[in-house]
């Protein structure tokens, strides 16, 4: 008989859902009531992560198809974190444009059910369903502002260009299962060998549909656009928490089934990973709106946790998943300030909005200004550890020149971060926003700000926790 | 454990700001925010005077040494002082008060926010120069970065933004370099401790590549031709505290990173890339110092006098002789109150005519006889007069870098002559000659506070040019034991 308490969270997230479902049908009215409903769900499975699988170091279940690791355990509960702190802070948005309906908390939670899922995947097939089930969410996500223009297309797009990238991944999956005879990761990696040519392109075929998810260069033609058009908690919600399980993935394929044709994909991932940070740095400067900005900024940062992964070293994945981490936190803070930009129920989205923000809003300003150094990799803020780390795992390996062009692009992309500060502060300000923001929105901003300010009191905790991972 | 003293140095002018943080902003002149600022410097001044004299200056070794675990198994908070660091530690702590109290006509919105980037500022210096750690240097090195940015970007002149963002982005792009060699030093040796580094030493082959590494950073920051163009822009836009504490203190982080690190660790790459040195370096004084006659913007024409005087710094450094170090140390002091004063002087007149250019004035010794006698000290300790501390770093660094290599002593004289000459002509253009501008004539001259700071730097101005003994003694048995160390680390290379 399988251990089913280890599958427990998912088994509890899809009762959540079908439950949410059928209150949502029966009750009139129910919005309020769901969200609260689908928040305690999600506190529940992380509680029960914590207490069930968290000290688990590996176990398989059903033939080996799904597998539960201290990487999973960890990577689930931030998907979780994520999703809920987006649906707290959601609330005032949604009801802004009319949209605050039980569908939102249903799609949260499938999305982040089907992430669980491509998390504990160990089987081509699991992860594959899982990858299904969280994109088919999030299309309809993206398009959840129905009546706007750019909500569609952003909806559209992402559909279209998601489902190409599937097949592609598909098709991969199935050269690989063609050259091994099992979908089962572990078999896989004992059955492969890097004679096989063909073999390569199963190898990028799924790479190449990895690195769309995640949007690294050159797969990433999506992103801004469906960045932009999407409502921004949405937008939120793709930035982080489908980047954390998509990571985890990467590392999964990478470092399960293809660790023996290292040869192989290591130049690949170093490919995407220089191409990301330059182009991240590079094509962020000339952007005017801030969602597309922060798309192209998330695409750099895509590229940082990548040279973490091209290490191969259990160092590298660490120090991937510490960036990542602290990527979300940080990204969170950010979409804080950003939901804070509020007049008479029109949010405001363009860098000149900021615009002398610090003479109205100093507290608000001052986050942000913490936030964009964070995010540029200015110390003592967290986001310098996270790029330390990262180049301490890249150097560990002597990749100088994938360190220093990551610096490099650091100091590019230091200049876009440093034009929205400009703005907030030395320019001209504009009329007041809005003050009358939710608790939970004050909350996250605070916490997230403190957190990326007084990390480095405190460097060793994640450390520690992200230390138990050991992959290869 | 003794007391932390280090620590509470770094660490209270960040109380401080947080307390300003928590005080209501009022609109004006903010007297509570400027006592409360002023009063965590003078007692961070206080302690730092405290620190040299309990300094035993009969050792070499490091001393108030605080050593933390920080992050485990990799970097330890590791803090201490040496001959070496100590007068920078106190120059900080001595220039940052003045800074405060000058801010009176200079900075007219956010009184209150000034102050705390200020504070927080001062805090991150002295962290620099403690720091026995090259991650925990690194990390102060590039947070000062932080408030520097928006003192020029949100109080600085007309080009403000232009100039803020050329001193983040040189100055970064300078340090990324030093932040891949410092990660490559923990590989190679497994540690980042400085101390533990002086000891085991770093192998002779990856000396070249990380000594330039972190060259390009010190040498943006020194900063010496020709990637010097940064400091112009930033000092002519910054206000007048922020040209004081750039100059001032910022730029001797690098002179200091430079006998610290690339000495301390790198002794054969040093040697190897001696001639680079004194190329940029001879270069830096003759051609800056003739960009300086040039000038017509006073404070522009101080910024590039800046740029010759620590390429004197640099020049010292690399003879690598006891006299030459020594030199280069008095002169980064030195010239980190005189250039505090150039800066303050100009300030005064910039506060009353909202002028920079040397051509508004003219003639001003009938008008303001006080400001121009000191005026005419700071111009004097600038060119290096005998009796003035300017002189003994100018003389040492000379005398050093004759012991050494001729040539380049010889053209480095000739810039003397032309410091003198770019002074000089700044002064007699300023303050003698007809007063023309009628405006001059309403002019005030100093009130108390300026009186008081200008003062203040005086007096350590000529005391150490007539007894330098305080300094030397200080820091003499560290320079010994550093040339010592370099000397048996070269033959046993």
């Amino acid at each position: 008989m399988e251990n089913l308490n280890l599958i427990l969270p998912e088994i509890f997230i899809s009762l959540s859902i079908m439950f949410l479902l059928i209150l949502g049908v029966f009750k009139n009215d129910s919005s309020k009531i769901t969200f609260n409903l689908s928040l305690f769900a999600i506190l529940i499975t992380t509680i029960i992560i914590i207490n069930e699988t968290f000290s688990v170091t590996r176990e398989t279940l059903f033939n080996e198809s799904v597998v539960i690791d201290s990487m999973s355990s960890l990577m689930k509960i931030i998907t979780l974190i994520g999703g809920f702190l987006v649906l707290v802070i959601s609330s005032t948005y949604l009801k802004t444009f009319k949209i605050y309906n039980i569908e939102y908390p249903v799609l949260v939670l499938s999305s982040i059910l089907g992430m669980m899922v491509m998390i504990s995947s160990n089987d081509l097939i699991v992860f594959y369903m899982g990858l299904e089930l969280q994109s088919l969410a999030l299309y309809v996500l993206a398009t959840y502002n129905r009546d706007q223009l750019k909500s569609s297309e952003a909806g559209l797009k992402y559909f279209v260009l998601s489902a190409l990238s599937s097949g592609l991944l598909l098709y991969g999956c199935s050269l690989v299962y063609g050259f091994s005879g099992s979908t089962n990761f572990d078999i896989i990696s004992n059955q492969l060998n890097s004679e096989e040519y063909v073999l390569t392109f199963g190898i990028v075929f799924i790479l190449v549909g990895l690195a769309f998810k995640i949007s690294a260069v050159p797969f990433h033609m999506w992103a801004p656009d469906v960045y932009e058009g999407s409502p921004t908690t949405v937008t939120l919600f793709f930035t982080i928490v489908p980047k954390v399980a998509a990571l985890t993935v990467f590392i999964r394929f990478l470092y399960v089934p293809f660790l023996n044709l290292i040869d192989q994909w290591q130049m690949i991932i170093v490919f995407l990973s220089i191409a990301s940070m330059v182009f991240g740095a590079v094509a962020a400067i000339g952007q005017t709106n801030i969602k597309r900005l922060i798309a192209y900024s998330s695409i750099g940062h895509v590229g940082y946790t990548l040279a973490g992964l091209a290490t191969a070293s259990n160092e590298g994945i660490q120090s991937s998943i510490i960036y990542i981490s602290i990527y979300v936190v940080m990204n969170l803070a950010l979409f804080s300030c950003l939901l804070m930009l509020r007049r008479k129920d029109q949010y405001y989205e363009d860098i000149d909005d900021l615009s002398g923000l610090s003479k109205n809003h100093p507290l608000l300003s001052l986050c942000l200004l913490l936030i964009l150094f964070s995010l540029a990799g200015i110390p003592p803020l967290a986001g310098f550890f996270a790029k330390f780390y990262i180049f301490k795992a890249v150097l560990e390996q002597s990749m100088y020149f994938l360190a220093i062009i990551g610096l490099l692009s650091t100091v590019v992309a230091a200049f876009y971060y440093l034009r929205i500060i400009k703005i907030m502060y030395f320019d001209k300000e504009k009329d007041k926003y809005d003050t009358d923001h939710s608790l939970w929105l004050k909350f996250s901003l605070t916490v997230s700000t403190i957190l990326i300010l007084l990390y480095f009191i405190f460097p060793s905790q994640l450390v520690e926790v992200v230390s138990r991972i050991n992959i290869i | 454990m003794n007391f932390p003293i280090l620590s509470s140095l770094i660490l209270l002018p960040i109380v401080g700001a947080l307390f300003l943080f928590f005080t209501k902003d009022k609109e004006g002149n903010n007297l509570t925010a400027k006592y409360v600022a002023l009063f965590t410097t003078v007692v961070n001044f206080l302690i730092s005077i405290y620190l040299w004299v309990s300094f035993d200056q009969s050792t070499s070794s490091f001393q108030f040494v605080e050593d933390r675990t920080w992050i485990e198994g990799f970097i330890n908070y590791k803090v201490g002082v040496d001959g070496i660091s100590i007068l920078f530690i106190i120059l900080t702590t001595f220039i940052t008060p003045l800074c405060i109290i000058s801010v009176n006509n200079s900075v007219k919105n956010r009184l209150r926010d000034f102050l705390i980037a200020i504070l927080i500022m001062e805090s991150f210096m002295i962290g620099v120069f403690c720091a026995l750690d090259l991650v925990v240097f690194y990390l102060f090195f590039e947070a000062g970065l932080i408030p520097m940015f928006l003192i020029i970007g949100i109080w600085g002149g007309a080009r403000r933004v232009y100039s803020a963002f050329k001193f983040f982005l040189y100055t970064l792009l300078g340090s990324v370099l030093m932040l891949v060699a410092i990660i490559s030093i923990y590989w190679i040796t497994g540690t980042t401790d400085v101390v533990q580094l002086y000891e085991i030493g770093i192998d002779v082959k990856y000396q070249n590549l990380l000594w330039l590494a972190f060259f390009s950073s010190f040498a943006v920051k020194t900063p010496m031709w020709p990637v010097h163009t940064w400091l112009p822009d930033a000092h002519v836009e910054a206000p007048t505290a922020g040209s004081v504490l750039l100059a001032a203190i910022l730029l001797k982080m690098a002179g200091y990173g430079f006998i610290r690190f690339s000495l301390g660790l790198f002794p054969v790459a040093s040697e190897v890339f001696t001639p680079l040195i004194y190329t940029l370096s001879v270069i830096a004084i003759i051609f800056t110092s003739l960009i300086a006659l040039m000038q017509e913007d006073m404070k522009k024409l101080i910024a590039y006098s800046s740029v010759a005087h620590m390429g004197f710094v640099t020049l010292g450094i690399f003879t690598l002789q006891q006299q030459g170090i020594e030199g280069s140390i008095i002169q980064m002091i030195s010239h980190g109150l005189v250039s505090a004063a150039l800066f303050l002087t100009v300030g005064v007149v910039y506060d009353r005519m909202h002028s920079r250019l040397i051509s508004t004035y003219g003639g001003l010794v009938s008008v303001i006889p006080k400001y121009s006698i000191l005026f005419m000290l700071f111009a004097l300790a600038s060119l290096g007069l005998p009796g003035t501390s300017g002189f003994i770093g100018e003389f040492l660094i000379l005398m050093g870098a004759f012991k050494d290599n001729f040539l380049v002593a010889v053209i480095a004289s000739i810039g003397v002559i032309l410091g003198a000459a770019y002074i000089l002509w700044l002064y007699k253009r300023v303050v003698f000659g007809k007063l023309v501008n009628e405006d001059l004539k309403k002019m005030i001259d100093l009130n108390r506070s300026e009186y008081f700071i200008l003062s203040c730097l005086a007096v350590p101005i000529l005391f150490f040019g007539f007894y330098p003994d305080p300094l030397i003694n200080t820091i003499e048995v560290s320079v010994t034991d550093l040339i010592n160390t370099h000397n048996t680390n070269l033959a046993s290379k």
